[in-house]
């Protein structure tokens, strides 16, 4: 009578959301490894390997922005604009040469840093949802690109381009930097103040409130740091490139990829639930189905096709799971004996 | 168990205080002192100002004229975190928890212990096991989600994170309203262990049974001023309930509607099944109430789940009027005449940014388009029988208190006149002015041949107000009670423990 444990519905334990989405990533490779092989290729070389990481280095750094800001109970749509304007800021500075390399990449971190600090202050303090705010920013700087620049702009000296290009034991530079971003990531949200305070925010932001969390500052440093992965990312493109670009964000389409690599990682839209580790799960996802496709030289229309179908029913999975917590206390269609 | 209601030092005491929001005075100059180590019960009816004096001295409102004193000392909060700093502690009635986050990092949000930049882990789960053992659960693992606990557990970790700020005052808001008996008595352990610490405790509840077991003290309010404090023992049920109406009911529970007799059967039951229920045979006749008791997580809600079709049953008959049916869907079960008044009003019940009408008009548009028209011209006087105090009908239901939210719900199903009505905890968080008026809305509908089914966690009423009582146990019927039953004979049927005593 006095146990309140008695009134605890059944605990089972079940794989948690990150182990499903690797072992769908692992589903991926089978499957890719099985379809490559049948057109007569091989898939398992480290040509593949280097080919996929390099996939999936830009997206991994928009996507780790990404999660941070939907766990903190937001969205980023102006990531790709961030992008080009990074790439743009970079090139015009690094056009001067090698001595442009520092001063232009912090100029370009700088910039990112101010449009994700805007971010999130307008989803703060004017309290405009984060699809609306980033949304408008996101427009202003595109017509910004759009007016002030035709074409590529600038360009990266041979000391940078060699970041786009350099591999280490098979593994592409630029990848390594977008893991160590995952690390600093991970660690920010599981063991930091300001990470648990962004789950906090993300989850409930009047609880938080009430148990004395700033609630502004969690959403406006992820906006912050969201937007200085995008410029990673557009630093990196510059790299691989060489000219900066007004378009390159856009065409890439970092926004809603990165919200569907941060949602197929099995972070709730909602916010208050997830985490990197999936989000680099999601995104090695489409960098394996990117890759097989390519080889396969599939109908680009079916790769955007294969996407949508994986987020579909990735996400068609966690919506049933959270409805199947509840385990039934009584079975079967017949009477019990 | 409790000290005497003079042994302490004052703790906190508010005087004078004055709140008004908008323009409109709340709190009109209301005095309070708190012991160290008493139970301070907080009554009155909805809207008397409980909640309010509770959140100036939480430090959510700023009160507009009065002052508090802490230890002695004046002070004044401008924030909820200044006051959990000074040591005052609140447990709302809505949880203050993140569900996705696991017990410790709930406790420890906004202070987690640090070594260096990080976050120590191993310290907030050390710290939240050592935590959960003073107050007597030592089971509760720190490292589960909230998501996963029962409502009492919830308000164990919430309790918790009050003790872990070193509370020396804990406001608890309506904390049992969600509880089951059992439940209650595992409360009211961990509340005397808090007491015996010194810690003062102010206790807002409905549940009048409960003020009077747990309280040394008792300050009534009536419509935001004080009525006055009493030693527990120099007042008796009926005299509070006389101070916090200001007038005497002639009773709790109203009777019955001469001439109210149970008619033909409307909803039967026979071996009826889902995977939360199980073999759960039952009649319901026309005119009468039927009270269905049993412990929290006994399967009430759910068996009322099953007869609507929002977990359809998947074995056994079910027939509604002699016919046989089985829902598939609630909207099967409202077109056969059946309604069910959920537990939870604010996420079931209705839709808090719609106005009232848009609310009671809500099932007969959804369900039986063609008859809204006549609805909606029959609605303001539905309402105005049902006694709603709304500014109008276009005001939307966030704004109402508990008790005519609730009759917007009632008026929401009776609009589509049910041959059955299911009601799941009817009273739940509503002032007692407010639950007569639903008593006497069941009385009525039995009268006109209505079938009521009625599950409730308030012993009392479930007596008071049913024809017959059946109590579950563990999914399943566990037996019949009259209605002249004890509450020790539904608890002991509720429990087991009449078959434990037998065996």
């Amino acid at each position: 009578m006095t146990a309140i444990t008695g009134t605890r519905p059944v605990r089972r334990t079940r794989i948690s959301t990150t182990a499903i989405v690797y072992i769908v990533l692992l589903g991926a490779i089978a499957l890719s490894a099985v379809l490559v092989a049948a057109a007569g290729k091989s898939f398992f070389s480290a040509g593949t390997l280097t080919s996929v990481l390099t996939l999936m280095s830009i997206l991994g750094f928009v996507a780790i922005g990404q999660t941070l800001v939907i766990i903190s109970g937001s969205l980023d749509l102006s990531v790709p604009y961030v992008v080009s304007t990074a790439s743009i800021v970079g090139a015009g500075i690094m056009a001067q040469g090698a001595a442009g390399i520092v001063p232009g990449v912090a100029a370009a971190l700088l910039v990112s840093a101010a449009i994700g600090a805007v971010n999130g202050l307008i989803v703060t303090k004017l309290r405009v949802h984060g699809f609306i705010a980033t949304l408008g920013v996101g427009l202003i700087i595109s017509g910004w690109l759009g007016t002030s620049f035709q074409g590529s702009f600038g360009s990266a000296p041979a000391e940078f381009r060699l970041l786009g290009a350099t591999t280490i034991a098979g593994v592409p530079l630029s990848t390594i930097i977008m893991l160590v971003c995952a690390g600093l990531a991970a660690l920010l949200l599981h063991r930091t103040s300001l990470g648990l305070h962004i789950y906090a925010v993300g989850g409930n932001a009047h609880v938080a409130r009430l148990s004395g969390v700033r609630t502004h500052v969690p959403v406006v440093v992820s906006h912050i740091l969201c937007s200085m992965l995008a410029g990673l990312a557009g630093l990196l493109l510059l790299a691989r490139t060489s000219v900066g670009s007004p378009t390159i964000g856009s065409q890439g389409g970092y926004d809603l990829m990165s919200i569907a690599a941060v949602v197929l990682g099995g972070t709730l839209l909602a916010g208050g639930s997830g985490g990197v580790l999936g989000t680099i799960g999601g995104v090695a996802i489409f960098a394996v189905l990117d890759h097989t496709m390519g080889v396969l030289e599939v109908n680009p229309f079916f790769k955007d096709f294969l996407r949508g179908a994986v987020i579909i029913v990735a996400v068609a999975l966690y919506a049933w799971r959270s409805v199947q917590r509840r385990p039934p206390r009584f079975h079967g269609k017949g009477k019990e004996a | 168990m409790n000290p005497p209601a003079d042994s302490g030092a004052v703790v906190l005491r508010a005087t004078g205080i004055v709140q008004s929001f908008l323009g409109t005075a709340v709190l009109h100059g209301v005095d309070l002192e708190l012991r160290k180590g008493e139970v301070h019960g907080l009554v009155g009816e909805n809207g008397a100002g409980k909640s309010t004096l509770m959140k100036v001295l939480a430090g959510v409102h700023q009160p507009d004229h009065g002052s508090l004193e802490l230890d002695g000392e004046p002070i004044a909060f401008t924030s909820p975190l200044q006051a959990q700093r000074a040591g005052i502690a609140t447990v709302y009635q809505e949880f203050t928890l993140l569900v996705d986050r696991t017990i410790a990092e709930n406790i420890w949000l906004g202070r987690e212990p640090r070594r260096g930049p990080l976050v120590d882990r191993a310290r907030m789960l050390r710290d939240t096991r050592e935590l959960l053992e003073t107050i007597g659960v030592p089971d509760l693992d720190p490292s589960l989600p909230v998501r996963q606990l029962s409502v009492a557990e919830q308000q164990v970790v919430e309790i918790a994170k009050a003790v872990s700020l070193d509370a020396t005052v804990i406001s608890m808001d309506e904390p049992t309203a969600a509880l089951a008996d059992h439940e209650v008595a595992l409360l009211a352990r961990i509340i005397a262990g808090l007491t015996d610490r010194g810690i003062a405790i102010l206790y807002v509840s409905h549940r009048l049974r409960e003020v009077f077991d747990l309280c040394t003290t008792i300050t009534v309010l009536k419509d935001g001023a004080l009525v006055g404090t009493w030693p527990a023992e120099e007042l008796d049920e009926r005299t509070l309930v006389r101070q916090m109406v200001g007038r005497e009911l002639s009773a709790f529970f109203p009777d019955a509607t001469p001439g109210t007799e149970p008619g033909e059967p409307m909803l039967e039951l026979e071996g009826a099944g889902n995977d939360f229920v199980d073999d759960v045979s039952l009649t319901v006749r026309a005119g009468e109430i039927v009270g269905i008791a049993g412990l929290q997580g006994a399967g009430r809600t759910e068996l009322l789940h099953g007869i609507f079709g929002a977990d359809p049953f998947s074995r056994g008959t079910m027939r509604v009027a002699g016919r046989r049916f089985r829902p598939r869907s609630p909207r099967h079960a409202v077109r056969a005449g059946l309604a069910l008044i959920t537990e939870d009003r604010k996420t079931q019940g209705l839709s808090l940014n719609l106005t009232v009408l848009q609310n009671a008009l809500g099932v007969v548009r959804a369900v039986f388009p063609s008859r809204t028209r006549a609805a909606r011209d029959a609605m303001p006087s539905a309402l105005a029988e049902l006694e709603l105090v709304a500014r109008g009908l276009d005001q939307e239901v966030q704004f109402l208190s508990g008790g005519n939210q609730q009759k917007v719900v009632l008026a929401r199903w009776l609009a589509v006149a049910p041959g059955v009505v299911l009601l799941d905890e009817p009273t739940r968080g509503i002032d007692v002015g407010a639950k007569f008026g639903v008593y006497e809305v069941m009385r009525r509908l039995a009268a006109s041949g209505v079938a009521i089914l009625m599950v409730s966690s308030e012993l009392p009423e479930v007596l008071g107000m049913s024809d017959r009582i059946l109590v579950m146990r563990d999914g399943r019927l566990a037996g019949e009670l009259p209605s002249t039953s004890s509450e020790e004979d539904v608890l002991a049927l509720a429990t087991g423990a009449d078959e434990e005593a037998a065996a």
